[in-house]
């Protein structure tokens, strides 16, 4: 496209008309109430039974506290933040693997496979699943009296029936595998999207040039798709950082076993439940910002750094 | 030359035969856990209590009026309220983020770069980041149990809006306006009568996206609505896990999980094709 020889347009108040609602919607609806989040921050606010507390203002003690040891020597919002990272790292690594896979399959001009739209339909629809009634059908399936180890002592696998949500590795493997397989049909679908907007000519040209494969993915497939797989990861990052609803319903809000499904936006939920705690809901939210904003700038610079 | 022949037909033999095993395989993972919660909704409380076994019970229509009849859960007035808020917001989410990044994309404006960078920049910020300050607006203007207070904001999607950017980038040719202009047609009729309908696959993809985001969402719901007549599905899904599974009907409990996913599948069953055939065709050609 030749961007540098387009003619001015001069109609360039349609281009502010057009604008308007979205960003009247976003300055009411996000800017404000987060300009709102941070500023409760420095304030202590929050409901003590019936009675209100503050809001005073008090600087940084809102950080100071979630930022100190506590009774046991952890500080919980550490522990919190590796928690909601392992489990998404144990959910994302597979399914970004598996998703390319899956899109390189679809859309591999040499292999043709029978039934693709139907192995795409059923791939994408876990993603279309009410996260809390997927987590809620795998607490139930996982129980003790569910039917996974029913299954499992029937065919002799177990002796007895394991508590799959009360036990540390089964617990976050059960949210990593759920949202595994909650997104990783999503990822193929807009993977393939990538790949079959790369010029059909590209490949015709590599094949024609006797390039393998192998070749043609590093090279050609890759490259062309990193704009893709950037924001494919971005946007699972961010959406892993968010991890609520899967392991809030399979631990009943807690985190059991001993806290270690206990995410970052459910100690934030924690604060904006009962007690309306405004000012540690803030600094929650702040520090919340703080590595979104980190790891977001990180993910940009790696993918940059292999050019 | 016949040998090569034969080999690399072999060879795509073996490939194609684990791929179909590769696909094969997750597919069935997606399909199993849903498989055994259509197979538990047709079982007894006593059924599911005892002996695992893969043949289908006769008690689904027993289950199906258990659940809908629940006192405690009123699901059908939960799938209506999460019904009216996923379908709003994704029909205001796909348009207005479509006709913002229209705007950034044909028209020059002295604040057009200014505006580009900030959309893609909030992009990255968790809605959770501005959860407390929304909930705390909430409670003071008692804004609480309004179904319109989650719908609204979803006209302000900023990565729906970088996705259509993407996509107008790709797909839209510049000169194809200016013919328009010259036919005669005002620029908001341009967006809706030309810019649209190619942009079909885009807001289809995302309306799909939008929609279960909406229909999943249990953050923001979960804290703002609570009185039970305008409760949403996850909500009363998730009061589920309270229930004591030694005195609870199960039969009734993957009921309401089946209820929930339903309506869902079905719109999905209707328009995966659709879905489909939109992403394939948005592929660009030289």
């Amino acid at each position: 496209m030749k961007k540098g020889k387009q003619q001015p347009i001069s109609y360039a108040k349609w281009g502010y008309i057009f604008i308007i609602p979205f960003f009247v919607v976003y300055i009411i609806f996000t800017l404000y109430p987060q300009i709102l989040t941070f500023y409760n921050s420095f304030f202590e606010n929050y409901k003590e039974g019936l009675t209100q507390v503050g809001p005073n203002f008090v600087g940084l003690d809102n950080y100071i506290q979630l930022l100190s040891p506590g009774s046991d020597g952890t500080i919980d919002i550490f522990k919190y933040f590796g928690n909601t990272m392992i489990m998404w790292i144990a959910g994302a690594i597979p399914q970004f693997v598996v998703a390319l896979l899956l899109a390189l399959i679809f859309t591999s001009s040499r292999l043709k496979l029978k039934g693709q739209g139907f192995a795409k339909a059923v791939i994408y629809m876990p993603n279309l699943i009410m996260a809390s009634a997927f987590a809620m059908l795998f607490f139930s399936l996982f129980s003790t009296v569910g039917p996974i180890n029913k299954m499992l002592i029937d065919s002799g696998i177990l002796d007895k029936a394991i508590d799959f949500a009360s036990i540390k590795i089964t617990a976050r493997g059960l949210v990593a595998v759920m949202n595994f397989i909650m997104w990783f049909g999503n990822t193929t679908i807009v993977l393939m999207a990538g790949i079959m907007g790369i010029d059909e000519a590209l490949f015709e040209s590599a094949r024609i040039d006797g390039a393998t494969s192998t070749h043609v993915f590093t090279d050609i497939t890759l490259p062309l798709l990193r704009p893709i797989l950037v924001y494919v990861m971005i946007t699972s990052l961010i959406g892993g950082l968010q991890m609520f609803d899967v392991p809030q319903v399979l631990s009943k809000g807690v985190g059991m076993p001993d806290r270690s499904t206990f995410t970052v936006v459910m100690y934030l939920n924690n604060y904006l439940g009962g007690s309306k705690n405004y000012g540690m809901a803030g600094a929650i939210s702040v520090i919340l910002f703080v590595i979104t904003g980190i790891l977001s700038i990180l993910v940009f610079k790696l993918m940059k750094k292999e050019d | 030359m016949e040998d090569q022949n034969k080999t690399s037909r072999t060879k795509l033999i073996i490939s194609r035969l684990f791929a179909y095993i590769f696909v094969g395989f997750f597919c069935i993972l997606c399909i199993f856990f849903f498989y055994l919660l259509v197979l538990n909704s047709t079982k007894t409380n006593f059924e599911l209590q005892g002996k695992f076994s893969f043949i289908p019970g006769t008690n689904f229509i027993t289950n199906f009026t258990n659940a809908i009849n629940d006192d405690f859960v009123k699901i059908p007035v939960g799938m209506v309220n999460s019904f009216i808020v996923a379908s709003i917001s994704a029909l205001l989410t796909t348009y207005f983020s479509a006709l913002t990044a229209y705007a950034t994309y044909v028209y020059d404006f002295k604040l057009k770069k200014l505006v580009t960078t900030f959309i893609i920049g909030v992009m990255m910020i968790p809605s959770q980041v501005s959860a407390a300050g929304f909930v705390q607006l909430a409670f003071k203007f008692g804004l609480t149990n309004k179904l319109w207070v989650l719908i609204i904001p979803s006209i302000a999607a900023p990565a729906v809006y970088f996705y259509m950017k993407q996509y107008l980038e790709a797909t839209l040719p510049l000169e194809m306006i200016e013919a328009a202009r010259i036919d005669g047609s005002s620029e908001f009729a341009t967006f809706n009568r030309i810019v649209l309908p190619i942009m079909k696959p885009a807001v289809a993809v995302q309306m799909i996206f939008s929609f279960v985001g909406s229909w999943n969402n249990f953050f923001l719901p979960g804290l703002l609505l609570t009185e039970p007549e305008l409760k949403t599905v996850p909500i009363m899904i998730s009061q589920l896990r309270s229930a004591d599974f030694a005195k609870f009907d199960l039969g009734k409990l993957y009921m309401f999980i089946l209820l929930a996913i339903l309506p869902v599948v079905v719109v999905y069953l209707l328009l995966s094709k659709f879905i489909i055939k939109g992403v394939t065709s948005g592929s660009v050609k030289g």
